[in-house]
């Protein structure tokens, strides 16, 4: 078995330096734009900044990987062309794409630039996968969130190409890149904007003891005095249905896979990916130095359970589709 | 409004776990009465949903009769050996029907071959659209995010067929995780096909009794019902001639009937909304997408 590659989020030039540091073996980026599906304000980078980022992770040994995941718009598809074409240009070491448009661009114009599949395309088979890999030649599949460790082991055996999944961070419970519960409340998704219920709609209202948390106007949650309130991501609030309030879709909680990383390396997992270029300089140095030690433990044949509730939302970690009892 | 003859309506998928029975009686009733061209059939949500249907033979039977042109849908999340055995059955039966992929192992299994585009598969861009229509997509049902500035752009460099929902729940998103089930303290592998007390889907409220979404198993569809009536003098300039009437539990004859009168220009506008309103008691309706605003918006277009 090889050892895990772990692939960290860079949202900043500060961030990517902090990773790398800290023991990264590849970090992702965004320009700073539509073009990649965290485009947030004060987030991302410009051209002249993801040239010096790779000289610097080149330098400490790490590769650069450029996120142009979310779908080009008809019409003015520029952004997006000048976004591969600028990878390509900056000879980053890959470039992690969705749109089927784009990557068969990418493809015939920068044969030799090396293209890993986003998971906003949510491949999550190996006829799928093997689809993408004889048409663009992708070298890499980031794997949807909703896959159990036995069926991803299953798709190993049936492909030819590396597979990247999630280990840590936010986790969506619906199939990437094929949600727009964002667009349909607020009106910007994640395909078309780069953006899940974006800070621009979010209200926080305290009513007497209680804060409640909107979004476009819709309410995504209330926390008594005692609960520590939460961002309103529209899939981790509290509703109701058939008579009860409650998590219908997810609660607020962090994926981590410290503790079955054996597993995912038997079931021929290349690469662990962390989530969140949004978060801080310190949430990035922790956790890259903690999936660094459990990654090392692995190799050893080691488990290295490794908690980071406080780095968690809602402080509850899971699993999530890892283990079939989560659906 | 000109009158729009070439227009074709079609019906959907069937969204929601009716018994077959119910299916049956419903598609006997479309076959025989509703105004409608292409029928879409087959399960696009949940591969376990398909235990013990027997309504198929009879129901393809009598829309063939009815002269209906009969499209096979596929799942649209394809995740174990049930999803993807439920999925080559249905690729299988091509090319006698032409069938839907939904997801992308099934645009794998069609390659090559007439097949149509539905609309869980992305499409943004016109060189999207133009890499499936390269590789046979003959009919492509688009994606109900798209504001009209996109489905223009597309139309006009389109050589396949396009295809708009007009009207019903907008599907929004797809889970391996069965949230029926989990409403019903259940999990997905016992979840004992709770989903089939909900006929049109089980609506989710905000804490403040805001309706929000609706749960349809593993899918989640909008609360509003879409609704395009007013848009579609602009979609039929645009070049779009094929409208999707997403199944409902409401008399789809009836809702057929109205959009197919409207499009012949036997109606104006504010009698067809008039009747469907009257038809869909208590419900609320949202064409935002289309207007480039928040899907659950109602835009006044006059």
């Amino acid at each position: 078995m090889t050892k895990l590659e772990l692939v960290c989020p860079a949202g900043t030039p500060a961030a990517l330096r902090v990773a790398v540091d800290a023991g990264a073996d590849a970090v992702y980026m965004g320009f700073r734009d539509e073009t990649n599906a965290r485009n947030f304000p004060g987030l991302n980078f410009s051209v002249d900044e993801l040239s010096e980022a790779l000289d610097y992770a080149h330098a400490a040994g790490a590769k650069v990987l450029l996120a142009v995941n979310t779908y080009a718009a008809a019409g003015n598809s520029e952004p997006w062309i000048k976004a591969v074409d600028n990878a390509a240009k900056l000879n980053v070491d890959a470039i992690i794409m969705a749109d089927i448009g784009l990557l068969d661009y990418a493809h015939r114009t920068h044969p030799d630039l090396r293209l890993h599949l986003s998971v906003q395309a949510s491949a999550s088979n190996a006829v799928a996968i093997n689809h993408y890999t004889k048409e663009f030649n992708i070298r890499r599949v980031v794997l949807p969130r909703v896959l159990t460790v036995p069926e991803i082991r299953d798709i190993n055996s049936k492909i030819a190409i590396n597979t990247e999944v999630f280990a840590f961070g936010g986790m969506c419970p619906m199939a990437e890149g094929r949600c727009s519960m964002s667009s349909y409340i607020t009106g910007k998704s994640p395909n078309m904007n780069g953006v899940c219920s974006p800070a621009s709609h979010v209200t926080y209202i305290q009513q007497g003891h209680d804060l409640k948390t909107n979004l476009a106007d819709f309410t995504i949650n209330k926390f008594g005095p005692n609960e520590q309130a939460g961002y309103p991501t529209l899939c981790k609030g509290r509703f109701t249905a058939n008579e009860e309030t409650g998590y219908l879709f997810e609660e607020p909680t962090s994926l981590n896979a410290t503790g079955i990383l054996l597993e995912l390396m038997e079931a021929g997992v290349t690469a662990l990916k962390i989530e969140g270029r949004q978060r801080s300089k310190a949430y990035v140095r922790e956790v890259v130095q903690n999936f660094r030690a459990a990654i090392d433990a692995a190799e050893q044949g080691e488990r290295m359970v490794i908690e980071m509730d406080n780095l968690s939302e809602g402080g509850q970690n899971t699993t999530g589709a890892y283990n079939k009892k989560w659906m | 409004m000109d009158v729009m003859n070439n227009a074709k309506l079609s019906l959907g998928p069937l969204l929601f776990n009716w018994d077959s029975d119910k299916i049956r009686d419903f598609y006997f009733a479309i076959a025989d009465e509703a105004p409608i061209d292409y029928v879409y059939l087959g399960e696009v949500v949940c591969a376990k949903r398909l235990a013990g249907k027997n309504y198929l033979p009879e129901v393809v039977e009598r829309l063939d009769n009815a002269g209906k042109k009969i499209i096979f849908s596929g799942l649209m999340l394809v995740l174990d050996n049930r999803d993807m055995t439920a999925l080559e059955s249905v690729a299988a039966m091509a090319p006698e029907y032409l069938i839907e992929a939904n997801d992308m192992s099934a645009v794998s299994m069609l390659w090559q071959q007439n097949h149509a585009i539905g609309p869980f598969i992305n499409i943004y861009n016109e060189a999207t659209l133009k890499y499936y229509e390269d590789g046979g997509a003959t009919r492509i049902s688009l994606p109900p995010e798209l504001p009209a500035k996109s489905l223009r752009a597309l139309a006009k460099v389109a050589r396949s067929e396009l295809e708009v929902q007009i009207f019903g729940r907008l599907p929004l998103a797809i889970s391996s995780r069965c949230y029926h089930a989990r409403a019903h303290k259940l999990h997905k592998d016992g979840c004992q096909y709770v989903c089939e007390k909900d006929p049109d889907g089980m609506t989710v409220d905000t804490m403040d009794g805001q309706k929000f979404l609706t749960i349809n198993g593993l899918q989640t569809l909008s609360y509003s019902y879409c609704n395009l009536m007013a848009e579609l003098p602009e979609l039929g300039q645009m070049g779009i001639q094929n409208f999707r009437l997403s199944p409902h539990d409401v008399d789809m004859v009836k809702v057929s009937r109205i959009y197919r009168n409207r499009l012949d220009g036997k109606i104006d506008l504010e009698e067809a909304n008039d009747i469907l309103e009257a038809e869909m008691f208590a419900t609320r309706f949202s064409n935002g997408y289309y207007h480039d605003e928040p899907g659950q918006k109602q835009v006044e277009t006059s």
